[in-house]
């Protein structure tokens, strides 16, 4: 079978391998050697070292965002799995109206980030203006601001996660916790979480990677403002690149980095949980 | 325990009852002051639009005028679905081979589907864009073809996750029949895989649908503007936003997505959750 398939290359996998090339391959090989370059367009392109790397040491903006954008992910993380995680404990035992309930927590999962952002600037800076603030007052509103949009875009989602992990507990499992004497407390510690640790992985792992490489919502929610204080590291790398000419090797460089940052955190993050999970 | 819970129920249903009120209030809120003057709507988001500040479908009108909203949505919805389903079908036909036939090919490419899911758009954007302008994909066809290439690593990763399952005999089987690969395809695997289609459909549906600054960079968009973009778009320079047009405009862009959600609720919701077991 192996080999009539193999003729069979061209039709079965050629279109994705050619479009994965162009889509992804190239650009991201280009994008490597073009952040040892100085260039305005690609044809232009002078290799000139580390150059827009240690540009970036030097750039205040940038670790600023870096800051702003580790804290916000962090944040954001713990709070949305936290709740999530409380909703489907509590939407797994038998609520009257428990679907509907999920089904309107998943919704504003399903609209984009920019509509989003519009929608919680108007409902945000319609409470601040009671204090005659608004969002892009200081960045800390900024920052606020965001966590709660995300929480409620994706507390959903989460929430859709665990509830499937909590389900597939095994009934016998807290009957017999319960029937040697274990508190609830005790029956969450020691039986529910570790049993529900796969789904623990993926929901931090996604809003670990969603909080880092977060662009649309903070590009409509404040756009960076006020003068970039409450700009995260994608729409800092953004405006670098089409913001400031003469800035596209830097801007590319930061995309390097970016990229570095977000595999180490995937890569450390899922070690972390993964040993964490029990067999069974 | 079970008693108790009982006892309790009806207090957390009147909870959660308040909670997705609270859930939707964003939404509505956006909604009625959709009807409202636009001078207003900073100034008293909270009030309802009665008297002097309620302007019927005036914002609507001027909103869908100013951004060409039915182009935007035109174009959307040809770029979605034209790209989910080609992705749909390239992807699998891919996972299926790189699955069945053992060679340094197959396994390079899963490897690098593996790794293309952890880069951050930004790390190819202004790549991705020159290339895309100089081989003249800027039009809505062509951006299918970036998406298929973009969207290739996690379409490939939870097919092929899927392909391992299915028992190697029925292929055989349908060969030894006298099937051409391409018919023990279409005929034997392709309905195998139609619960996975649905994940990986919805999940990239999910994703294309509100994808900003792919197309934003990628597509001419002068001419072609997808939703979110007609969106962003009507925030224009530095200068004051119309919001009477962009809260009729925010409503236009829910609907779809709430109408698609009432419809595929079961889908969606199951589609997520395989998705994130695979992932």
């Amino acid at each position: 079978m192996q080999k009539s398939l193999k003729r069979y290359f061209p039709i079965f996998a050629f279109p994705t391998l050619a479009a994965f090339t162009i889509g992804f391959f190239i650009p991201f090989v280009m994008g490597i050697y073009l952040s040892f370059c100085k260039f305005t367009t690609v044809t232009d392109a002078r290799f000139i070292g580390f150059g827009n790397y240690l540009k970036i040491l030097s750039d205040r903006t940038f670790l600023h965002s870096l800051w702003y954008t580790a804290a916000f992910t962090v944040v954001s993380m713990a709070l949305i799995n936290v709740l999530a995680f409380t909703v489907a404990m509590l939407l797994t035992k038998g609520i009257r109206g428990t679907n509907a309930f999920r089904t309107v927590f998943f919704m504003p999962n399903l609209i984009g980030g920019i509509v989003l952002g519009y929608i919680w600037q108007l409902l945000l800076n319609g409470i601040l203006a009671n204090f005659q603030k608004t969002l892009t007052y200081n960045s800390a509103y900024g920052f606020w601001g965001l966590v709660v949009l995300m929480c409620w875009q994706q507390i959903g989602y989460m929430m859709i996660i665990y509830i499937s992990g909590i389900q597939n507990v095994p009934g016998e499992l807290i009957e017999a916790a319960k029937i040697d004497g274990a508190k609830p407390a005790q029956i969450l510690f020691h039986v529910t979480i570790p049993m529900v640790m796969p789904s623990i992985t993926i929901c931090t792992f996604l809003t670990l990677t969603n909080g880092f490489k977060l662009f649309d919502q903070n590009l409509a929610l404040t756009n960076g403002e006020p003068s970039s204080m409450s700009e995260l590291l994608a729409l800092n790398i953004f405006n670098t690149f089409y913001g400031r000419t003469g800035y596209e090797g830097v801007g590319q460089a930061k995309a390097v980095v970016f990229f570095l940052l977000v595999a180490l955190i995937a890569i450390i993050q899922t070690r972390l949980t993964r040993t964490k999970e029990v067999q069974h | 325990m079970n008693v108790r819970k009982a006892k309790y129920g009806w207090v957390w249903s009147i909870f959660f009852s308040l909670l997705s009120v609270a859930w939707v209030f964003p939404i509505l809120l956006v909604i009625v002051n959709s009807f409202k003057k636009k001078v207003y709507i900073s100034r008293k988001p909270f009030e309802l639009p009665t008297g002097k500040m309620f302007v019927e479908l005036e914002n609507y009108l001027r909103g869908i005028e100013k951004i060409q909203f039915f182009d935007a949505l035109k174009n959307s919805l040809f770029i979605t679905v034209c790209s989910v389903a080609v992705i749909i079908l390239c992807t699998s036909m891919c996972a299926w081979y790189i699955s069945r036939v053992k060679s340094a090919f197959s396994t390079g490419m899963y490897y690098l589907c593996l790794f293309s899911m952890i880069v951050p758009f930004q790390m190819v954007m202004f790549t991705l864009s020159k290339l895309a302008n100089m081989l003249h994909l800027y039009n809505p066809i062509g951006i299918i073809l970036v998406y298929l290439g973009f969207g290739a690593g996690l379409s490939v990763f939870m097919f092929c996750g899927f392909v391992r399952g299915i028992p190697l005999e029925i292929e055989e089987a349908a060969m030894i029949d006298g099937c051409t690969p391409i018919q023990t395809f279409f005929r034997v695997v392709f309905p195998i895989l139609k619960p996975t289609c649905i994940t990986v459909a919805i999940l990239q549906a999910m994703w294309i649908w509100n994808d900003y600054l792919l197309p934003y960079l990628v597509l001419d968009i002068k001419r072609y503007k997808t939703i979110p973009i007609a969106i962003q778009y009507l925030r224009g320079g530095y200068g004051s936003v119309d919001m009477g047009a962009m809260m009729a405009m925010l409503v236009l862009a829910i609907i779809p997505i709430v109408i698609f959600y009432i419809f595929c609720q079961k889908y969606i919701i199951e589609g997520v959750v395989a998705g994130a077991v695979k992932g």
